[in-house]
Order: C-alpha cells, then structure tokens, then sequence
C-alpha cells in the first residue's frame, strides 16, 4: 500500500479508536494512538495474515505484548475484514468478547495478553517452532517502553538471540511514557539500543509515525542473518491529537464531549490536507 | 447505610497518617502509585515512596530486603499481578524468610471488570491460603481497611491485604471492634447464615434485609481475616443456623466457601450449605457489577439463593 493510502488509513483508524472509546468509557487511549501507525504498516504491508489464512499454520504472527492498546488491535483487524466493525460496538459490555486487552474469542487476535512481559516469550516459542519446521513464516511482538522493566523480556531476549532466531522482530513502541511518568523517571532503560545489542540482536532505530520507514524495514527480513530483530520505533503518546500528545493522563483519559469533537475537528482537517495532498 | 469512600482511597488515608508519625514506613510501587492512590503520599513523603517500575517480582523480592532491615514496607501492586507474577518470591522472600511485607492487593477480584482476566485476581486467597506464614485481610468496608493496614504497620508478619475501587457502604458502627483471626457479627438471626468477605459482605446485608421482610431471620458475617481464621464463630453460627451461605468475590476453588465446609465437615456439623463466588470457568465479561450480577454475588441473587435454601431445607 501507498504510503498516502496508509497515511489516510491512520486518520480513519485513529477517528475510530476514539469513537470506541469514548463510546465504551474506558480504555487505554495513549498507547493506542502512540502505535496505531505501526500496527496500520503490519497488517496493511508487512504480514503475511487475513481472514482467509488465519488459520493456516503458515501465516505470520503479531502478538501485542503491550496488550492494553487493544483499541488499535481491533480497529485494525476490523478493517481487514476480521470481523464485522460493527461488533465493536459492544466494546466492554456485559457478555461481549471484545474487551479491554486482547483475548483469543476475537478472530485475527493470536494470544491472550494484557499481563506485560509475556508476548516476548510466546513469541519466542512461535519463532522457534518455525525454525524447527522449517517453515518461512515470520513472528512481530510489540512491546512498551515501560514494559521492558518486566524481567521476563530480558530472559526472552537472550533465549531468542542464543537460538538465533532471526524470524522473529520487536518492535518497542517507544513512546516515553507509562502510568505514573516519563519512564526514564520511573525506571530508565537506557541505553536500550546498546542493551539489545549487547544482548545478541541487531537493532534499528526508526521513526515510529513514519509509514515509509516503518514499511521498508519491516519488510526487510532479517536485519542480520543469525539474529533476532529489534525496532525501536520513537513514538508520541497520544500522536494525532494536539492536546494529547506527550501528555501523561492520556494513559487511559477519556476525553469528554467537548475534547472528543475537538479531536474529531483535528482529524477531519487532517484527512482534507491528505485528500488535496 | 451510609456511603463512604472507595476503600482504596481509605488505604491511602491510613497510610499518610501512619507516614506521618513513622519514619520507617514504606510505600514501594511498580507503576502503580496512581492506581494505589498515593500520589498525595508522595508529595508529603517523597523520602517514603520507592518506585521500582513495572516489575511486581522485584517489587516484591526487594520490598523483603528493605524488610529484612527493619523498614515497614507496604508493596503496593494490583492484586492480580502482585500474587501471581511475584508468588515465588512472596513465597521464599517473604513468607518461608519470615521478612514482615505488608503485601496490599489493590484493585482485587474482578474490580478491573471489562478489562478481562489478565486483570482478575480470583486466585489469591488460594493461592496464599496455601502458603504459610501469611495473614489475609479481605476488609468490606473503609473502617475495616483502616483497621487492617494500622494492624498490618503493627504485627512483625507477612500481612496479605486486598480490596477493590468501587466506593463502599459503612456497615459498622464506632462500637466495633476489629481483630485479627475474630470475623464480625453484623446481625444474630437463626434462619440463615451468609458469612461473606470484602465486597460482597455489603450484598449479603441488603439480601438478609429482604429475606427479613420474608420472616426469614438472618446472621450476617463479616469474614475479613481469612488467615488466621475465625473457627469458633464459624461453628457457633452453624450451631444456631439452619442454612449457611458464603460469599465471596474469589474463585470458588481454595476460597472462602471451601474453608468453611472443611471447617464444618471435620467438626461434624450438618447444614443446608451453598458457596456464592465465582465459578471455575471462563469468567463472563463485563463490568464488575456485571459479573457479580451474573453469578449472584448481588442482592438479588444471595435473596434468590437463600430463599431456595432457606425453602428446600424447610421441606426436607
Ligand atoms: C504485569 C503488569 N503490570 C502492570 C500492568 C498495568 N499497566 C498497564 S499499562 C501500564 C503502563 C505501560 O507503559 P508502557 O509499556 O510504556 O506502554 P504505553 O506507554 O505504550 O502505553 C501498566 C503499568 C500490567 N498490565 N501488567
Ligand atoms: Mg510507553
């Protein structure tokens, strides 16, 4: 897909993520619009997955680590015809399997997540298994960056760079913030590219808002051959919408009526400039 | 009965008195100082918060160090995290080491609602129950959450205490005393027994109120000290009950409702007996009154099942 293609796709996505939320009174609204443009280059030109091959053993993975930014998970698995769009509707109600992190009842939706520290590891295990098959599919797990203080991720990183699995990419969706602070207040991870690499895997740094980059390198195969690819893609928190960029509270803020047809407003000149771009 | 605070927030309350006169107590977070409601603490203590980030088996496993030292440490953590992620070193580090962890589930039992069951603690009574050297606390309402995290500040043990978000209803008044192993008798009727904990003992109350209406006499029970457990209470309630329901927001399996059966199996008691929690299945989804709805952890359907209990052990 063209980039454009993909630019305005974004804006629909990100309308809808909102919509979603704001209509469910609950969810993780930051993250989700910190990684939806990630998401949006997975599902639209990278992995080899639809609704069609879904179950065939030889389809790529993605596996949201950071499972609470399911809003953009399932906005996009709408798109792509996963499930009828009209089912999110029911997003956190009584009975309704779409809710707050990411369950196996939704078709497209691969593992269960939500506890952070765990998609690293599935994911190992997926990627794994296609080395021992012989198999060419490919493995993509997105984590946060705060997520990385679970030292589950770092017994997975040195498992996956000792079995040299270079199927298998992560992306961090660095976006610098978590609950309670920019994380490297909270606990700093840096330098996290020198960490991964010190740790066996070859690393790039992209910007995360930008579908060109994000295409290539995703479509690349492995950055070295031997081992596992990690992305550190450089994020806004709350991209998309001016008020809630970079702003800590959009964690899981729901924005009340009036922010919500301000944001609207944002989106709706956003998606002229594309249309006469 | 009168509406007060949510008990997380009495929680926090308690524990800015305590910081206050005591030097040496401890709040120590994993990306939970929010949720916890202590960003107030930590603005008047700033010297008395530690944030380790998010990693609950840190948290947990350098909460018995600091422990170790002499520090009353509070390891605040969503209860689901804390008890299973951090088992292990809850386990070795504080319990089997005997380093005295205040461990304080926030958000417990199914608060988080829609957010699913990565996010649902229905495990953590059984899964401490089975560990030894622990008290649990499971406090109904904000005098007993105060009462619990004052205790736990006191008592040089591994204390385990988890609570919810939702605001909850007083249900005592300033007579009532709070022990720890002694449940509290809210009401003495002879017809039926509800011995409920945490939140659902609000439910069970305004149940006992409409079975009353009924003629139908009831004991309510608060069981807020799951360990060490208040036996006597137990079996002199099933002396003068008839019927006894338990209730509780956990997992049926290894919770409240199966500490008491044991209970009352090995001293021989015989009476119509029912657990209200919630099932081993896949937990229905939605909000947290959604949930309690669906299982009958509400008044209307500890009303429905007490009836029926009440009626069938009556025709027998
Ligand atoms: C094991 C675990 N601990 C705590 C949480 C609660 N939690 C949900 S999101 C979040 C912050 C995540 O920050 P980050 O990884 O940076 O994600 P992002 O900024 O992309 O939203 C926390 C602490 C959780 N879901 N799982
Ligand atoms: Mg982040």
């Amino acid at each position: 897909m063209l980039t454009i293609e993909l630019e305005k796709k974004s804006v629909a996505y990100r309308k809808k993520i909102l919509y979603y939320i704001k209509k469910a009174n609950a969810g993780h609204t930051g993250g989700s619009l910190s990684c939806i443009d990630i998401l949006n280059v997975l599902y639209n030109n990278v992995l080899n997955v639809n609704p069609e091959n879904i179950n065939s053993p030889d389809r790529d993975r993605y596996v949201q680590s950071k499972g609470h930014s399911v809003e953009a998970l399932y906005v996009v698995l709408a798109d792509k015809g996963f499930f009828p769009v009209s089912d999110l509707e029911t997003l956190c109600q009584y009975k309704s399997h779409y809710v707050g992190h990411p369950t196996r009842k939704v078709n497209g939706i691969e593992q269960n997540t939500g506890g952070l520290g765990h998609g690293l590891a599935i994911s190992a295990g997926m990627a794994m298994s296609a080395k021992m098959d012989n198999k060419d599919y490919r493995v993509f797990t997105l984590l946060g960056d705060g997520e990385l203080a679970e030292g589950s991720n770092w017994e997975a990183a040195m498992l996956i760079s000792h079995y040299k699995l270079d199927n298998l990419t992560a992306i961090i969706d660095r976006n610098t913030l978590q609950i309670t602070d920019r994380t490297s207040n909270v606990l700093s991870n840096e330098p996290l590219a020198e960490k991964f690499a010190a740790f066996g895997w070859a690393v790039k740094e992209v910007d995360g808002h930008d579908f060109a980059v994000l295409s290539t390198i995703l479509n690349k195969g492995a950055f070295e051959k031997g081992k596992p690819n990690l992305v550190i893609a450089n994020t806004t928190k709350g991209k998309g919408i001016s008020y809630m960029e970079d702003v800590l509270k959009w964690h899981h803020g729901v924005p009340s009526d009036e922010q919500y047809e301000l944001a609207l407003k944002e989106l709706a000149e956003k998606e002229l400039l594309l249309e006469i771009k | 009965m009168e509406q007060g605070i949510p008990n997380l927030v009495a929680f926090a309350e308690t524990m800015e008195a305590l910081a206050a006169k005591d030097k040496n107590i401890l709040a120590v977070t994993s990306d939970s100082r929010g949720s916890g409601k202590l960003v107030n603490f930590g603005k008047l203590y700033p010297k008395q918060i530690v944030e380790v980030g998010i990693a609950e088996q840190n948290l947990v496993g350098m909460s018995a160090g600091l422990a170790s030292t002499g520090k009353k440490v509070f390891a605040v953590s969503p209860s689901c995290f804390l008890t299973a992620r951090s088992l292990e070193q809850i386990k070795n580090d504080v319990c089997y080491s005997d380093n005295p962890v205040n461990l304080i589930g926030i958000s417990a039992g199914v608060s988080y609602g829609a957010l699913g069951s990565t996010h649902h603690s229905l495990h953590d009574i059984a899964v401490l129950r089975a560990i030894n050297n622990i008290h649990i606390i499971v406090p109904a309402d904000n005098f007993e959450t105060r009462e619990a995290i004052q205790l736990a500040a006191q008592v040089d043990k591994p204390v385990f205490i988890r609570f919810g978000k939702r605001p909850m209803y007083h249900l005592h008044n300033s007579n009532t005393k709070f022990e720890l192993g002694k449940g509290i008798t809210l009401k003495n009727g002879n017809d039926l027994a509800f011995i409920a904990t945490g939140e659902t003992v609000y439910h069970a109350y305004k149940a006992s109120e409409q079975l009353e209406k009924e003629g139908i006499k009831c004991t309510v029970v608060s069981m807020h000290s799951i360990k060490p457990f208040d036996e006597q209470l137990l079996l002199e309630v099933a002396d003068r009950c008839q019927s006894m329901i338990t209730v509780e927001e956990h997992c049926i399996n290894g919770g409240l409702g199966e500490l008491c059966a044991s209970i009352l199996m090995q001293y021989g008691k015989k009476l119509a007996f029912k657990i209200v929690g919630i099932p081993d299945e896949y937990t229905v989804t939605g909000s947290q009154v959604d949930i309690f709805n669906h299982y009958g952890i509400s008044e209307e359907g500890l009303y429905k099942v007490g009836k029926t209990l009440v009626e069938e052990n009556i025709s027998v």
